[in-house]
């Protein structure tokens, strides 16, 4: 039976429509990035500058995690631990009830959509509105975000025209970008005056100064984190620098990846809540760090370095598989090549780990990677511990996808390869059984011939050429 | 922080008149929009809003430009000047309904990205930068530095960060739909950025 990864897949291929707006958006990107980086000379540098920072962030992290606490508490902010989204959601309720608020306006916030926590608000009679535009298209819809950085990639202006007059029946029907953007600013503008409690994501958190860095283009991560009375944001424990003069090139490095800007509209630094004698802000901020797993992640020197992403989705733009396919058809919160890295270790080799097979290993998300995570290396690692039974494994459900049949092949194959002789016999033998080989392999043999085994051995044809045999 | 490797600071040697030129030409790629300015500004800040049907000028009222700007603002001109010292608590509704423009002051600007840097708090709160359609800001070239990198190590942020500090460049933008750029999404409008004249 086909998996369901393997069935999103035929449905994400067979998706005609997204395919032309997937692909033409990340053509767009990768596009945009290169003008963006115009010298390579200096982009190598900034890239390794890049690395070395969150790589110090990453060696250091328990540290700063207790020092960004304690200087975040310091600038009067109040400072939550979670082990998990249910906690994290949990934590942002009890807020949420002490305040009395029955909204919750958001900014673009993927560890919130880690934690589920508009669905999770919903049951508990608060209404969590995003006001992103992106975002916003997707809740109105009752979809998810197929792309870090640009969730609504997927649909085109025809698709939003529609869906806006659907939903908001009162605003003259558009079917221009500008109309429709023009459409969301005026429905937004209301939530943004009356909200009582707003929430963030964070894109890097200072440790040696307590300060929260965000990064947005539309104002309403401005608005929701300074027009209402209480502001809560949420991050992964991975987002903390250890200082202040480490965030420009970090800046530079994730706008010029993401969108091929030099700088976003806004970069929004906020160091706790409203002063005395200041007359507006959030008199509440609070900051939930969640782990969600990225603990396990960190104990690992190598799978460590999943946890360097500034989520720029560089790797995703100029990801041959993602760019054909959309991120719905990973079913991840982080879809592309970073997700298929970081969901089978948040969420276990047993239920993600198809997703590290799902890769040609082409090595373009590497060489796009601000932050050089070496993503097809540990893709291969994340392959071998799937397969390798071994329970003191670092990873979650090692050994759940290692299958009988696939692992005496490789077995099979190992001890072949391990002897020049075994070698030398069954290439031989290859070769006299060529007829045997099959014509037809599936899907494979739709539009290509058949690999079929050369009649003689390289190796007997090397010697041949007069070469020693080494 | 002991421990962690020095950074080399990333700017530029552009001299002062390049430093502005790049800075405008960096926020005019983005549709901010630059008027070099005389003593005389208030004037021109009146006749730009009188053009834009703009009926209600915000800007702290303790702010450094206050004074300057009520002592310059022409008596006949149709734009009032409303001086801000209300707490949100009070004062939202108006903001958001009627405030149709304000002018801040900035803490500097850089030329590599035509950012302005803003450290809003009690003389200018954070809100007028944001609510109103169009935003003004009165700009000292001379406050202009190569990179952010620069201008943050000199200006030592790090000995202590105010509550909200920002780098604004352009107005409010979205490329959600389709990737196509449209401007004025949920921030400002138009973003007009008052660089006074260095003989000033």
């Amino acid at each position: 039976m086909p998996s369901e990864l393997r069935l999103r897949v035929e449905s994400g291929l067979g998706n005609g429509r997204v395919r032309v707006n997937i692909r033409r958006a990340m053509d767009h990107l990768v596009h945009k990035r290169a003008a963006a980086f115009p010298d390579a000379e200096e982009r190598e540098g900034l890239r390794a500058q890049g690395e070395a920072i969150r790589a110090e962030a990453l060696a250091r992290l328990p540290e700063l995690l207790e020092t960004l606490e304690r200087t975040c508490t310091g600038n009067g902010m109040r400072v939550h631990w979670a082990e998990t989204a249910a906690e994290a959601n949990r934590i942002a309720l009890d807020i949420l009830r002490a305040k009395g608020a029955r909204t919750l306006i958001k900014g673009k916030s993927m560890v919130s959509e880690e934690m589920g926590l508009n669905a999770f608000l919903a049951a508990e009679g608060i209404e969590a509105v995003e006001t992103d535009l992106g975002e916003l298209i997707l809740q109105l819809g009752g979809e998810r975000p197929s792309h870090i950085i640009a969730p609504a990639i997927h649909k085109d202006r025809y698709e939003v025209a529609e869906l806006f007059g659907r939903c908001f029946p009162e605003l003259p029907y558009r079917e221009d970008i500008e109309g429709l953007t023009a459409a969301a600013r005026a429905v937004m503008r209301e939530r943004f005056r009356a909200a009582t409690a707003g929430l963030s994501g964070v894109n890097f958190a200072v440790a040696e100064t307590g300060t929260l860095c965000l990064v947005e283009n539309e104002g309403n991560g401005r608005l929701c984190t300074s027009a209402p009375d209480v502001h809560i944001a949420v991050m992964g424990i991975e987002k903390v620098i250890a200082r202040l003069d480490q965030l420009p090139p970090l800046l530079t490095l994730l706008t010029r990846s993401a969108t091929g800007q030099p700088v976003t509209t806004y970069v929004n630094l906020i160091s706790g809540p409203r002063r005395a004698g200041e007359r507006d802000g959030p008199s509440e901020v609070h900051l939930i760090l969640l782990d969600n797993g990225r603990s396990r992640v960190y104990a690992d020197p190598e799978l460590r370095d999943t946890l360097r992403c500034i989520r720029c989705g560089a790797c995703m733009n100029h990801c041959p598989i993602y760019a054909r396919l959309g991120g719905h058809a990973y079913g991840t919160v982080y879809p592309g090549p970073i997700g298929s890295i970081l969901e089978p270790q948040l969420q276990g080799l047993d239920r993600q780990g198809e997703l590290a097979e799902a890769s040609t290993l082409c090595g373009a998300c590497a060489e796009a990677c601000p932050v050089k995570i070496p993503i097809p290396k540990l893709l291969n690692r994340l392959r071998w511990e799937a397969v390798r039974p071994d329970p003191d494994a670092p990873t979650l459900a090692p050994g759940s996808r290692r299958r009988a049949l696939p692992a005496l092949g490789w077995w099979l194959w190992a001890w072949v390869y391990a002897s020049p002789g075994r070698y030398r016999a069954i290439s031989t033998l290859a070769g006299r059984l060529r007829w045997l080989a099959p014509r037809r392999l599936g899907a494979w043999t739709r539009s290509r011939t058949a690999p079929v085994p050369a009649p003689r051995p390289l190796s007997r044809l090397v010697e041949a050429e007069g070469f020693e045999r080494e | 922080m002991p421990g962690a490797a020095e950074l080399t600071v990333r700017r530029f040697d552009w001299g002062a008149e390049e430093q502005t030129a790049r800075f405008s030409q960096a926020l005019v790629a983005v549709q901010g929009q630059v008027i070099e300015v005389g003593a005389d500004w208030p004037r021109r800040v009146a006749d730009l809003l009188a053009e834009r049907g703009a009926g209600r000028l915000a800007f702290g009222s303790e702010a450094e430009l206050a004074a300057e700007l009520t002592r310059g603002w022409p008596p006949d001109s149709p734009v009032r000047l409303v001086p801000w010292a209300e707490p949100i608590e009070t004062g939202r509704d108006r903001l958001f309904g009627e405030i149709e423009a304000a002018l801040t002051g900035c803490r500097g600007a850089i030329a590599e990205t035509g950012s302005l840097i803003l450290w809003p708090g009690r003389m200018e709160p954070r809100l007028l930068s944001l609510v109103p359609p169009i935003h003004l800001v009165l700009l000292d070239p001379r406050e202009i530095r190569s990179t952010l990198h620069e201008l943050l190590v000199e200006q030592a942020w790090s000995a202590g960060m105010p509550s909200n500090a920002l780098l604004i460049t352009g107005p409010s933008k979205s490329a959600d739909i389709e990737q196509t750029l449209t401007y004025g999404v949920h921030g400002p409008k138009e973003l007009i950025v008052l660089i006074r004249a260095s003989s000033d």
